[in-house]
Order: C-alpha cells, then sequence, then structure tokens
C-alpha cells in the first residue's frame, strides 16, 4: 500500500530497466488485440501503439506509448517520444471507436513529443493542439492510465479524458524534472530538486484534481511484479469501463469539460 | 596593425554584427561610440539598426526585412480595434502560486509594476471595421507571456464569453510556452483553453489567431493552432520546441529560418502572413465571408 516514496525515488524507480511497459500490459489487460497502424496522412509512427481488443467482453480501443525494454526496441519507438503522425493515428483511432461506441484506453508513458526538424515541420504543435481539441468533444468514454513518465504536452496529447488513474510511481508534469532546473536556475544538475519542488506524484496530482485515481504498485515497484501489477489496472479498468459507459453522453461531455474547466489557481476581485 | 589586418578585424566585426541572434540577452557592449540606450532599435533578424522614433513610428516593423518585431498589448490594441469601443474583461484575475515556486509572486509584483498589467494577456470585446468582436492580446514582456492559470483563464473565459454572445473572437498569440513556475497547472490550462475552444467551434463561430513573436510551446501545441483562420505576422519565430534543444537534440545548427512565418506557411500550418499595415480590412473581410453583421455607426477608424 500507499510507500512514503520522495519524487526523487520514484523518478529513479521508473527509470528501473525492467519496469513493465505497455508490451507487457497489453497481452495481459486485453484479448483478441489487433494492432492497428498508420495516421492516413503521412506515415506510422513506432513511439505511439493502438488497436483494438477486449477487456472482457467489452470491445475497446488501447491507444499506448511505446517505452522500448531494450536499446533495440527503444530504437524502434523513439525512446516513446512521438512525432506528429502519432498523435493524428492516435486521433484517428479515437475517432474510429467513438463511430462505434467503444471506450478509450490510454496508456501514457512518454518523456514529451519528439522535439527535432521533422516533428516542427509536421506540425507537432498543431497535432497535440488538434488531439486536446478533438478528444475534449469525442463522444465515447475515455480513460487514461499514465505508467511511468507523463511528460508534458507529450503527455497531455493522450490524456484530455474523463479519468486519469496513475501508478503508484508514476510522475506527471509540465516539464521533465531536469528541464524544469535547466530553464529556471539554468542547472540541470538541480534535478532532484526540482523534482521535489514541482509536485508531480500521483498524491499531488490527486489533490490538484488533475489525477482521479492511484493504482497501487507491488511492494518495491511495478517491475518486482509486472503480473501483480497488470492485475491491479485491470482491476480498476473492470470497475471504471463500466460505470463510465453507463452516462449519458452529454452528461459524461459536460463532465469532462468541468474537470479541467475547474483547474487552475487565482483570485478574483 | 597592418591596414589590412584593420580591415579584417572591421569586417569580421560587421559580419558578426549583422548575424541574427537567437538569444538578444546575450547582447555585449559595443566598443567605440557609446549609444545612448534606447535611443536606436537593432532588428534581430537582419541586424539593420534605425532610430527608435523611426521604427516605432512604422508600428515597430523593420524597414530593412519587415520583421514585425514585438509590441506591447497596448500598442497592438490601439492599432488594431476601433476607437474608444474597447471593453475589457476579467480584468481581476490575480495571480497566486500554486507549487509553491520560490520567489514566484515578488518576481509577479515586479513585473505587473514594470509592464502595467496584472498578466501575460489581455481580453474584451471591441469593434474591428464595426464587426463586433472578443478579443485577446498576449503581452511578452510580462514573463515572455507564457501561460499559467490567470491565462488560461482569461482566454477561457473570453472563448465562453463568445460562445454565449455569439461572436468571433481574435487572438493575437505570443508565447514562451507553459508557466513552469505554476507546475502541472499550466499544463492543464493547455486543455482547458482548448475544451472552451471545441465549444465555440460547435456553436458554429469564428476564431482568428494571429501569431506574433515568438509563438511556442505549449501555446502553439493548444489554442494557437486551433484557429479556423491562422494569420501570421511576417519574420515572427512560431514553433513547439525551442530552438536550442533541438539543435541538442539533433546535434547541428538549425537554418535560420526555421519555425519562422515563412517556414510555418510552406509547411502548411498558417493560412497566410499579413503585414500590420493591412490587418484590420483583412479581419474585416474575414468577417464579412462568414456572416456577422457590421453595426451601423462609423466610430472612425483605428485609435492609431
Amino acid at each position: 500500500m500507499m510507500n512514503a516514496l520522495t519524487a526523487t525515488e520514484r523518478l529513479a524507480l521508473i527509470r528501473e530497466k525492467g519496469r513493465p511497459t505497455v508490451r507487457d500490459y497489453i497481452p495481459a489487460l486485453f484479448s483478441n488485440f489487433i494492432e492497428l497502424h498508420g495516421d492516413r496522412h503521412f506515415g506510422d509512427d513506432a513511439a505511439i501503439l493502438g488497436g483494438v481488443g477486449m477487456f472482457g467482453t467489452i470491445p475497446v480501443t488501447v491507444i499506448a506509448q511505446v517505452k522500448g525494454r531494450n536499446l533495440e526496441e527503444n530504437k524502434r519507438s523513439n525512446f516513446s517520444m512521438p512525432h506528429p503522425e502519432g498523435y493524428r493515428k492516435a486521433l484517428r483511432l479515437a475517432k474510429q471507436a467513438e463511430k462505434f461506441h467503444r471506450p478509450v484506453i490510454c496508456l501514457v508513458d512518454t518523456p514529451g513529443a519528439f522535439c527535432g526538424i521533422e516533428a516542427e515541420k509536421r506540425g507537432q504543435g498543431e497535432a497535440i493542439a488538434r488531439n486536446l481539441m478533438e478528444f475534449m468533444t469525442l463522444k465515447t468514454p475515455v480513460i487514461s492510465i499514465v505508467l511511468g513518465e507523463g511528460g508534458s504536452g507529450g503527455a497531455l496529447a493522450l490524456a484530455v479524458c474523463d479519468e486519469l488513474a496513475m501508478l503508484e510511481n508514476a510522475l506527471y508534469s509540465v516539464i521533465s524534472p531536469r528541464g524544469f532546473a535547466a530553464i529556471l536556475w539554468k542547472d540541470a544538475s538541480r534535478e532532484s530538486e526540482a523534482a521535489e519542488l514541482m509536485k508531480i506524484t500521483a498524491e499531488d496530482l490527486l489533490k490538484f484534481g488533475v489525477c482521479e485515481h492511484i493504482i497501487e504498485e507491488p511492494e518495491g515497484g511495478a517491475h518486482t511484479d509486472p503480473k501483480l501489477t497488470a492485475e491491479n489496472i485491470s482491476e480498476y479498468l473492470s470497475e471504471a469501463i463500466p460505470r463510465l459507459k453507463a452516462v449519458d453522453t452529454d452528461e459524461m461531455l459536460r463532465r469532462r469539460y468541468d474537470k479541467f474547466r475547474k483547474i487552475g489557481v487565482f483570485s478574483e476581485g | 596593425m597592418a591596414i589590412e589586418d584593420l580591415f579584417k578585424v572591421v569586417i569580421d566585426r560587421s559580419k558578426a554584427d549583422t548575424k541574427p541572434k537567437a538569444d538578444s540577452k546575450q547582447k555585449k557592449p559595443s566598443p567605440g561610440v557609446a549609444i545612448p540606450q534606447g535611443l536606436l532599435f537593432k532588428c534581430p533578424r537582419c541586424g539593420t539598426v534605425v532610430y527608435r522614433d523611426d521604427f516605432e513610428r512604422n508600428k515597430s516593423i523593420c524597414p530593412a526585412c519587415n520583421y514585425h518585431a514585438r509590441i506591447g498589448w497596448r500598442e497592438r490594441l490601439e492599432m488594431t480595434v476601433d476607437k474608444g469601443t474597447f471593453t475589457e474583461l476579467d480584468a481581476d484575475l490575480k495571480t497566486l502560486n500554486p507549487i509553491e515556486f520560490p520567489g514566484y509572486e515578488a518576481k509577479i509584483q515586479e513585473l505587473q509594476a514594470s509592464c502595467g498589467i496584472c498578466e501575460a494577456v489581455v481580453t474584451g470585446v471591441c469593434m474591428i471595421h464595426r464587426y463586433k468582436t472578443v478579443i485577446g492580446i498576449m503581452d511578452s514582456n510580462f514573463m515572455m507571456a507564457s501561460m499559467g492559470s490567470v491565462v488560461g483563464e482569461k482566454i477561457t473565459r473570453a472563448f465562453e464569453y463568445a460562445t454565449k454572445n455569439k461572436l468571433p473572437v481574435v487572438l493575437f498569440t505570443a508565447s514562451g510556452g507553459a508557466r513552469m513556475q505554476e507546475g502541472i497547472i499550466s499544463l492543464m490550462q493547455m486543455a482547458k483553453t482548448s475544451g472552451a475552444i471545441a465549444r465555440h467551434n460547435e456553436a458554429g463561430q469564428l476564431y482568428v489567431t494571429v501569431m506574433t513573436d515568438p509563438t511556442t510551446g505549449g501555446v502553439t501545441a493548444s489554442f494557437a493552432s486551433l484557429g479556423d483562420i491562422i494569420i501570421a505576422e511576417p519574420k515572427v519565430l512560431i514553433g513547439f520546441a525551442g530552438r536550442r534543444v533541438i539543435e541538442g537534440t539533433i546535434k547541428q545548427k538549425l537554418p535560420d529560418d526555421f519555425q519562422s512565418a515563412e517556414f510555418m506557411l510552406e509547411n502548411g500550418f498558417v493560412d497566410m502572413i499579413v503585414d500590420r499595415k493591412t490587418l484590420r480590412p483583412t479581419l474585416s473581410k474575414i468577417f464579412r465571408t462568414h456572416n456577422y453583421t457590421r453595426a451601423e455607426e462609423y466610430r472612425g477608424g483605428a485609435a492609431k
């Protein structure tokens, strides 16, 4: 149950080589899974894996960011840093899910959207922005689960949802602690100090109303027992999917809007 | 020193001076004649130096390369809206410190004093060529117009107001991106503003983005990129990732025109590049093709 790890300890934990990835979770959570490729505009981004499958007896669409389990896999999936075509593939599959009234399950695990020449040329900003707007009005339930790193806009593009869950040790932040330290203090080596200051743990985000649910990890972290971690995710989904599916669509969209609408800290008058 | 060597020194120095600088903070005091600060404007794109008075009379546009320089919200408002028609919305929202970032409140107070505004965006209702519209102007003088709670909330409310009152929205975007000092709360403003735009969009109302220098980061990745029509000012910086971040990732120098308005036009992410001097008639033409009714009373052009 709730350990008392610091943000820095969790940062180390989610970088553990053996931390399970979507390649471990998808087969454990979904049966009859069929991977679907491509954004229909430019190409297929291996940093985002998408497809359809069964969660128990319910057909679902799965959109997942792919951390590699070794260097070879990481090269293929660009260390889970998507290009615009990855986000456009995600949107295509989400729209398809809407058509067939399938809930969408997004598995978030990225240091951030890729920063490079090609990504800029193909409109990284536009691709993320489009997802934020379209997911907000998607007429089917969306559940996002942060598995490890939830890095910035690159994570948010798959996290405009009805409910956000986080694995106990996952982190979700506006920028990596290292980037935060580099920008605000001009000193990337103050990463650990930044991690503690930024309020990026699942408990912090629950307080801010950004996250709705924390999924327990086994003692010592998800990598010590991937099977048990998958079971915990499964237990959460089997409660959440039917609950969200039961809500009337207009009501669901109103709640989704309000969930984000009320986030902000300011005074008035 | 031989005369040839002296020549070389002068030529090298002038080459170095005309090279566009990514970071204006790195300015070094130039040797030789001391120039009173603020008297001259040096274009960050082409290096041309002009008298500041002339430059400002020219709507802060570089006479040599047509770079549309950064301007404050008041100047922008005066050159854009019909005289005397602006009513500000939500002027009393105040910034707090959600992650208790050390020194944040003090920094905000200091900026409020030096910029004369509460936060990095001003929103309101106005007329442009007698078309009633909601307007938002981001001011890069205020913490590089980064988006925190107040910016996100004001933009969201501006869209909600426009949706309710069946009005178009014109947003002048400028931003370094999400405001780090507000942590995850600033990231959520991207979703919040995009949600409000989705509703405005579903209500069939028009949203025009005018991208100004610089439009980057989380603002490019949210409301700036969602206009029905996206206009950019000449030579301004538009992009998602910071130049140095990309150079660090790919380990090579980027071409000078990378992430410019012209680059975005070429790659299909803006509809048109419009000069400051012709923006008002351009907006007017756009309103006209979107079935907005023009007010009858003529109010006599822009304030400036």
